[in-house]
């Protein structure tokens, strides 16, 4: 607590851990590129230096604020060395901008610009190292990579995998694998938050936007996508929309504007998940073990669990991801000629997530040697499209998804949320007056900010030990705890991104605490929206049950995974 | 198995015991055995010294077993330049510059009659008399050694050699009659600075750990000493392990750490030997380790090897390689005192301050306090290299001239060339030209000419040295050593490098001189640790005190020391050419052209400056220019 004085302006600050966030909260945007609330503090790229009344120089990212203290931000000495610093990034960083994937996007070079960089003095970098496309979800271009440090610090902080590290000194420093492996060669789970925080084009998301392109202009092929809760939250910021807001609407609409045949619900797969699940918790529930049992949904999780901890694959349940699902239920609804009208079917899923490229190529969830989805799109390859295509987004009208895979229940929607899955599956279990039911669930704990809740259920008399987990560096402490018995739980819900889907890796970057909590609201909001809530009253989900997949549940429904 | 010492009384006892085994050996042969005379062919030396002396009779055997050897390897005696230095004791005669040759003379004249061999001794260079012993050698008269007094005198693989000149007394006395506090207390009144190259008050980061609410705590040991052309560090921990030991077990007590680590470069293996020796003899007398002389104070200490990195000379990153993580440095506050080692409050301390310690216990904070200046107290070792005649180890009290340091230890420039410059602090520091060679030498003093003590290297550098490649090789060292954290020092001092490669080689504009100033500006201001903000220091001293030689480089494409290769001219003395097509025919590129009773012409276009034709001409009238 207590007040410091920025740039004359007097300041009061409460648990700021730094006064680069005493800074921020004044309204002031100090720039920086190494800094991220969540990650450690690093101290790397110096643009955050501000100045005290004795002109002693220091960065504002590691240091504490104290009251009576007296600084300023932007002294044209300060401005003078911010220029030169992004100049000698410049100077080192392989500046084809115009062409790069993230120009516009570029934290760099919008930073350039701001702080008006008009020249590079120093050198020209020519590509000196080979780019990385080793891994289905993300590409590494060590020539753009400024050595910020952040993809280091979330994988290895928030992740627990390090998969990527510093090596050599100097400028010959560069961020790659242990013994210059390639990415897909290290204990990488996919899940992308590298390419989140990754604040130049060093390490972007393995685009699959041009087969989709060619699949969407051939007469021949029938294109069908499915979205993913999470993407309806985060795509609208891209056109000007509010934060948070859901567009799902909008999103159907440019699609089909895009050319896809039919477009469906995610929802509807998640539904179908808890109801696989749910079953799968109850049997395992009655039976008495062996508990816990782990969501099957983040493929982060499953591939971390394979990886780190393969004694818990077997705990792992076996139903499909919502993903998998809605893709294996399509599959036998266009095998109809009726439904394919005689073309080929090209399945495209848009996911806040690169984890979800991977996860399609997995051989356990293929089926005659085919796999349920072709491509999937993140949420940010799908805006690329859009924009690319000319479409006003924002000024789209709002169209239903297409049936039959067009409904899902709020449940369903809740997803995204870090804690979603769990809720959704408990809500099948909710008995006695519903809404009160699931007022009671909400409040439980399910729902808040903590990477690691725990909570327990009232099941007919029997109380379920449940915890949700975000982010694998704090699965990982659970699971040790879980393995060393300090910990004990029936039911567990992991995701690999902190706060769930909604910050995907393949979601839109920059986001900051307000646009965090904007998507998750806006999610819960969709839920409040929602007619049906629990996933065992959708009636589409029901009906295909007596019909599509009639007797072959287990066959169409369930991995079967090797443990 | 050696019997544990479990009380003071005990070390004492020891102490005359071993004190009087020494005195009982007749003759004692020190062979130093310091890194630079082992270079020179010491271990030789000592090889045929051992050998000759077993069939001397001269030598008692003792009752117990022969654990102390007559020919010793000894610590580093410091005078590097005149080594293999060989010491005969009790007579105090040293020999220079000792080859395996002379050591039957040595044994028969000097061992066995006490006679001096006169061609070994060590001649005044300016009186031209012969110096009997250490003490009428100039470059030994100007010097106090108090670190390192028995660096030298003793065998610093033996512990009992260590104790009977008195080592692990301080520690005695610290543990059985003063308090933690006191301990702090006398280490703070004494000032003693930290010798790594900051200064800062070693008794106050004492204090601080000591006040952290965190009970679990390190005492560290910064032994990687990485500045070219420095080894201080490396002689002490080679020649008196004990004595720095002895500071640290002294510091663990006061701030209540339970266990210690040495940083030690991979590079000194014979340090780690040594070091891993020490601690060994140490523990088995009972002197680290559980209940230390029974005391009942505990500590353990492990060595741990750097990788070569000059940046692990950083507290953080010096702490982060010893848990095994990149040696990054990292960004402070929290300081080293309030969690450094493994997230503990951590006292990292630099060889030579830990070796200054003992003494300050001993005889009190006002004693030590009598040497050297008001706020830079004691002695400071300095590497003394470069163009100067005695190279070699040195230590002195704070205050002294760096001219008394070269001119009367030093013995001068070599070869009567003229002085240019003394580069002090190693590549964080800069040079001292001949105007500022008056000043005292402590850490306040030269603060204000813009240089720092640093660790203790002084290259000096005559009128041969071009001052702007000496810039590029400071600049080229720390661009390399940079870890690649922080922007302003990975790409700062690359692109400071690439402009003085471009000035050395003659490309060099006008405005470089700016953006050399720009740049360090920039480096000094925003560097994360101390070492970027350092980086520049030597360019911007340079510039300030030879930019006369920085313009000569660029305006004229001429390097006035000679020195740049590519800005070197070789012409042929058309009056001393013979024209007999030597040179023509012994360059590589066909670079010169001549016809017969012509003289010959180097195309300088062509030339590649290599040298081919000045070896090629019999009459030498090739010059460089």
């Amino acid at each position: 607590m207590g007040r410091m004085i920025i740039d004359g302006m007097p300041v009061e600050f409460t648990d700021e851990p730094n006064i680069l966030s005493v800074i921020r909260k004044s309204g002031i945007d100090l720039p920086t590129l190494c800094y991220h609330s969540e990650l450690s503090i690093y101290g790397a790229c110096r643009l955050c230096n501000v100045e005290d009344e004795r002109g002693r120089m220091f960065a504002s990212c590691s240091e504490r604020p104290r009251d009576g203290m007296s600084i300023k931000t932007s002294t044209p000495r300060l401005v003078r060395y911010r220029r030169m610093l992004i100049e000698l990034m410049l100077a080192s960083h392989h500046r084809d901008c115009t062409t790069c994937v993230k120009s516009g996007d570029c934290e760099l070079q919008n930073l350039a610009k701001r702080l008006g960089v008009s020249s590079v003095r120093w050198g020209y970098k020519e590509r000196t190292h080979e780019k990385d496309f080793s891994s289905p979800s993300i590409v590494r271009d060590p020539d753009k990579c400024i050595l910020c440090g952040d993809c280091v610090r979330v994988c290895e902080g928030i992740q627990g995998i390090n998969a990527i590290d510093f090596a050599h000194r100097g400028t010959d420093a560069m961020v790659i694998p242990a013994f210059n492996k390639s990415i897909a060669a290290t204990d990488c789970v996919n899940c992308g938050q590298c390419r989140v925080v990754c604040p130049t084009g060093a390490i972007t998301i393995n685009t699959n936007i041009r087969p989709v392109w060619e699949a969407l202009a051939d007469p021949d092929v029938k294109v069908y996508a499915q979205v993913a809760p999470a993407v309806r939250v985060a795509a609208g910021q891209a056109f000007g929309l509010p934060k948070g807001e859901n567009v799902m609407g909008k999103i159907v609409a440019a699609l089909h504007r895009l050319g896809f045949d039919d477009v469906y619900d995610t929802t509807f797969g998640a539904d179908m998940t808890i109801l696989e699940e749910s079953r799968e918790f109850l049997e395992l529930f009655e039976k008495g073990g062996p508990f816990p049992l782990f969501t099957s949904c983040c493929p982060g999780w499953v591939s971390f669990c394979e990886k780190r901890w393969p004694e818990f694959v077997s705990h792992i349940s076996t139903s499909y991801s919502p993903l998998q699902m809605l893709g294996s239920v399509a599959r036998e609804y266009y095998a109809d000629p009726a439904n394919n009208e005689g073309k080929k079917i090209l399945s495209v899923a848009i996911m806040p997530c690169t984890a979800k490229k991977a996860e399609i190529l997995r051989e356990d969830l293929k089926r005659d040697g085919k796999q349920n989805v072709d491509y999937v799109l993140t949420t940010e390859e799908m805006i690329t499209m859009i924009k690319r295509a000319g479409i006003r987004f924002d000024l789209l009208e709002s169209e239903a998804a297409d049936m039959p895979f067009g409904m899902g229940s709020g449940g369903g929607v809740i997803f995204g949320n870090s804690g979603g899955v769990m809720e959704a599956a408990l809500r099948t279990l909710c008995d006695g007056p519903e809404r009160p039911a699931i007022e009671a669930l909400r409040q439980s704990g399910v729902r808040g900010l903590g990477a690691l809740r725990e909570f327990t259920f009232s099941y007919k008399g029997n109380e379920i030990k449940a915890a949700v987990v975000s982010g694998l560096a704090e699965a990982d402490a659970l699971l040790r705890r879980i393995k060393n018995g300090e910990s004990f739980y029936h039911f567990v819900e992991v995701m690999a991104c902190r706060r769930g889907c909604i910050m995907g890796g393949g979601q839109p970057g920059h986001a900051g605490f307000r646009t965090k909590e904007a998507r998750k609201h806006g999610l819960y909001e969709s839920d409040v929206n929602t007619q049906i809530k629990k996933s065992n009253e959708n009636p589409t989900a029901l009906a295909i049950y007596d019909t599509l997949i009639k007797g072959r549940e287990h066959e169409l429904l369930h991995s079967h995974r090797q443990h | 198995m050696t019997q544990k010492i479990t009380s003071r009384k005990e070390l004492d006892i020891l102490q005359g015991k071993f004190r009087e085994a020494v005195k009982k050996e007749p003759v004692r042969i020190l062979v130093c055995a310091g890194t630079g005379c082992q270079a020179s062919g010491s271990l030789k030396v000592w090889e045929k010294m051992h050998e000759l002396a077993k069939d001397t009779d001269i030598v008692v055997e003792f009752a117990r077993e022969v654990w102390h050897p007559h020919v010793h390897k000894s610590g580093c005696l410091g005078f590097c330049e005149q080594g293999p230095l060989v010491r005969i004791e009790p007579l105090g005669v040293l020999y220079t510059k000792v080859t395996p040759d002379d050591c039957e003379e040595i044994i028969e004249s000097t061992v066995k009659k006490g006679e001096i061999v006169s061609r070994l001794l060590y001649k005044n260079k300016i009186t031209g008399e012969e110096c009997f012993n250490q003490d009428e050698i100039p470059f030994y008269k100007g010097q106090t050694r108090v670190v390192l007094k028995t660096c030298g005198t003793i065998d610093p693989e033996s512990i009992e050699e260590a104790i009977s000149v008195g080592e692990y007394q301080a520690l005695a006395k610290a543990l059985f009659t003063m308090t933690q506090a006191e301990v702090i207390k006398t280490v703070l009144d004494s000032k003693l600075r930290g010798r790594g190259g900051g200064g800062f008050v070693a008794g106050k980061k004492w204090q601080q750990v000591a006040g952290q609410p965190e009970k679990i705590r390190y005492v560290v040991c910064n032994g990687d000493e990485g500045d070219p052309g420095a080894f201080m560090d490396c002689s002490i921990m080679e020649g008196d392990p004990h004595r720095m030991i002895e500071g640290m077990i002294i510091a663990a007590y006061a701030v209540g750490a339970q266990e210690g680590y040495i940083y030690v470069r991979a590079e000194y293996p014979l340090a780690v030997k040594r070091l891993t020796l020490a601690i060994k003899q140490a523990e088995e007398y009972g002197l680290l380790g559980d209940n230390i002389m029974g005391s009942g104070f505990s500590f353990r200490l492990h060595i741990n090897r750097g990788a070569g990195a000059f940046v692990c000379g950083e507290g953080s990153a010096l702490t982060a390689s010893i848990e095994g993580k990149r040696g990054m440095p990292r960004v402070k506050p929290p300081r080293t005192v309030e969690q450094g080692l493994f997230g503990k409050p951590t006292v990292l301390n630099n060889v030579e301050t830990y070796a200054n310690v003992p003494q300050i216990i001993l005889e009190g904070s006002d004693c030590y306090r009598s040497i050297g200046t008001e706020n830079s107290p004691g002695t400071k070792t300095f590497a003394l290299t470069g163009a100067v005649r005695n190279t070699g180890l040195v230590e002195v009290p704070f205050g002294i001239t760096p001219r008394e340091i070269i001119f009367n230890i030093g013995g001068g420039i070599r070869n009567d060339k003229k002085f240019k410059a003394v580069q002090i602090g190693g590549p964080s520091g800069g040079c001292l030209t001949e105007t500022q060679l008056d000043e005292p030498l402590d850490f306040d003093s030269v603060k204000k000419l813009g240089v720092i003590v640093g660790s203790g290297g002084l290259v000096v550098m005559d009128e041969d040295t071009c001052m702007v490649e000496v810039a590029r090789f400071f600049m080229e060292f720390t661009h390399r050593e940079s870890c690649g954290k922080c922007v302003p020092c990975r790409e700062g001092t690359l692109r400071m490098l690439e402009i003085l490669e471009r000035i050395v080689a003659g490309n060099g504009r006008m405005e470089d001189i700016d953006e050399l100033r720009t740049l360090a500006d920039l480096i000094i201001n925003t560097a994360l640790c101390g070492l970027g903000k350092s980086a520049p220091l030597p360019v911007v001293s340079t510039l300030n005190s030879f930019l006369d030689e920085y313009i000569e480089h660029i305006e004229n494409k001429r390097c006035p020391a000679h020195v740049c290769q590519k800005l070197k001219r070789y012409t042929i003395e058309p009056e001393k050419c013979k024209s007999c097509s030597k040179c023509a025919r012994g360059c590589p590129v066909q670079a010169i052209d001549g016809k017969p009773k012509v003289p010959y012409v180097i195309n300088q276009e062509k030339c590649i400056k290599c040298g081919a034709c000045i070896e090629a001409c019999p009459f030498k009238a090739i010059y460089v220019a």
